[in-house]
């Protein structure tokens, strides 16, 4: 996959990942909450994966760093049989 | 004669409550949140139904915002039993995952556990299921494993620890109704566990013939939600598992092939 890795590499300052199936740049140095908050996510409402790992504890989206190529995905329930 | 008019199907309680892995529920028919056309109608939808269980859907977070599909914005979770399901899953592995996501969400350990196996007719894929089952127990879940109206996957289900085993009436959605009576009655006469029979229930006879072959309870969402008005069919669930459940109770009259007149054979005229 060279052209993911060209975007990747395009800007300095920037972290290119995963969320929900699509990529997106964030800031490097965004903790989670700072995407959440960004995607105007309330945390309480979800429930969030990272790179395969559902993480738990919510207290800890404030100081939990994103990293390059993390593949998060952000669930909630919706309507179904 | 004045009395008859007291005796509705309300004054009958039923001897036995409907109890799974422990838990009590107020009422035996369990409904899916989909297919509505609005969130307003699928509550009262729901409210017209009188189930507890409620059962919903795991799925990404619409990030663009085209349309608001999180149900809990309208689902009290105090007032119903939120019962995940798998639906959409193909693999064990896949129906593990969003089983474990389901869990994280809260509420309960409980798992409506789908593993397909076929796109065209939605029928369970039973050895996925199976090992979806077996792992999933080990992990402390409540298993309601939606399966084949088949026999020995049902033991198997049941032996594997599943909670409840979910035979279907016919595929979902179909809408076609029970297809195999003598396969859900076996089922239910040979396993311990509840049998609730999901997917395949069309109108409201579909439901009270169902429930009159002695099951637990019925799951359904299109049979209602698709139905022309979703809360008057609501409703008309509603009365007619309530209808089976007492027939079945009752016990019905033995069926024959000739006719026994009903009024006497003596006193006719010229005799």
């Amino acid at each position: 996959m060279t052209e993911s890795s060209v975007v990747t590499e395009a800007v300095a300052g920037q972290v290119v990942l995963t969320v929900n199936g699509a990529e997106r740049r964030i800031p490097s140095g965004w903790m989670l909450a700072d995407l959440l908050e960004s995607l105007k996510v309330d945390a309480r409402t979800v429930v969030i994966e990272r790179n395969r790992t559902i993480l738990r504890d919510r207290s800890s989206f404030d100081s939990l760093e994103l990293a390059a190529d993390d593949e998060i995905e952000i669930v909630h329930f919706v309507g179904g049989g | 004669m004045a009395h008859a008019d007291l005796i509705s199907h309300e004054t009958f309680t039923d001897p036995q409550p409907f109890v799974i892995a422990g838990r009590e529920f107020r009422s035996r028919l369990m409904v899916g949140t989909g297919k509505y056309a609005s969130n307003a109608q699928m509550i009262e939808a729901i409210e017209a139904s009188g189930a507890e269980v409620v059962t919903v859907a795991v799925r990404r977070v619409d990030l663009d915002r085209t349309k608001d599909e999180g149900i809990l914005h309208h689902l009290d979770p105090d007032q119903f039993f939120l019962l995940a399901n798998t639906a959409g899953c193909y693999t064990a592995s896949d129906a593990i995952r969003y089983a474990r996501l389901a869990r994280a969400a809260g509420f309960n350990e409980w798992v409506k556990l789908e593993v397909i196996g076929d796109q065209q007719t939605l029928l369970p894929d039973s050895v996925g299921l199976l090992e979806a089952t077996k792992t999933l127990v080990d992990e402390g879940f409540k298993v309601l494993a939606y399966t084949n109206e088949d026999l020995v996957t049902a033991l198997k289900l049941e032996d594997a620890g599943a909670v409840a085993v979910m035979p279907l009436a016919s595929p979902i959605g179909s809408g076609l109704g029970m297809l195999n009576p003598y396969a859900i009655r076996t089922i239910k006469q040979r396993l311990s566990v509840p049998v609730i029979v999901d997917a395949g229930v069309g109108t409201a006879s579909d439901a009270c013939i169902v429930m009159e072959q002695g099951v637990d309870g019925i799951l359904m969402n299109t049979g209602i939600a698709a139905a022309q008005d979703p809360v008057r069919m609501a409703a008309a669930m509603k009365s007619a598992v309530e209808a089976g459940r007492h027939a079945y109770l009752a016990g019905r009259m033995p069926r024959r092939e000739v006719a026994v007149p009903s009024s006497p054979t003596t006193g006719m005229l010229g005799s």
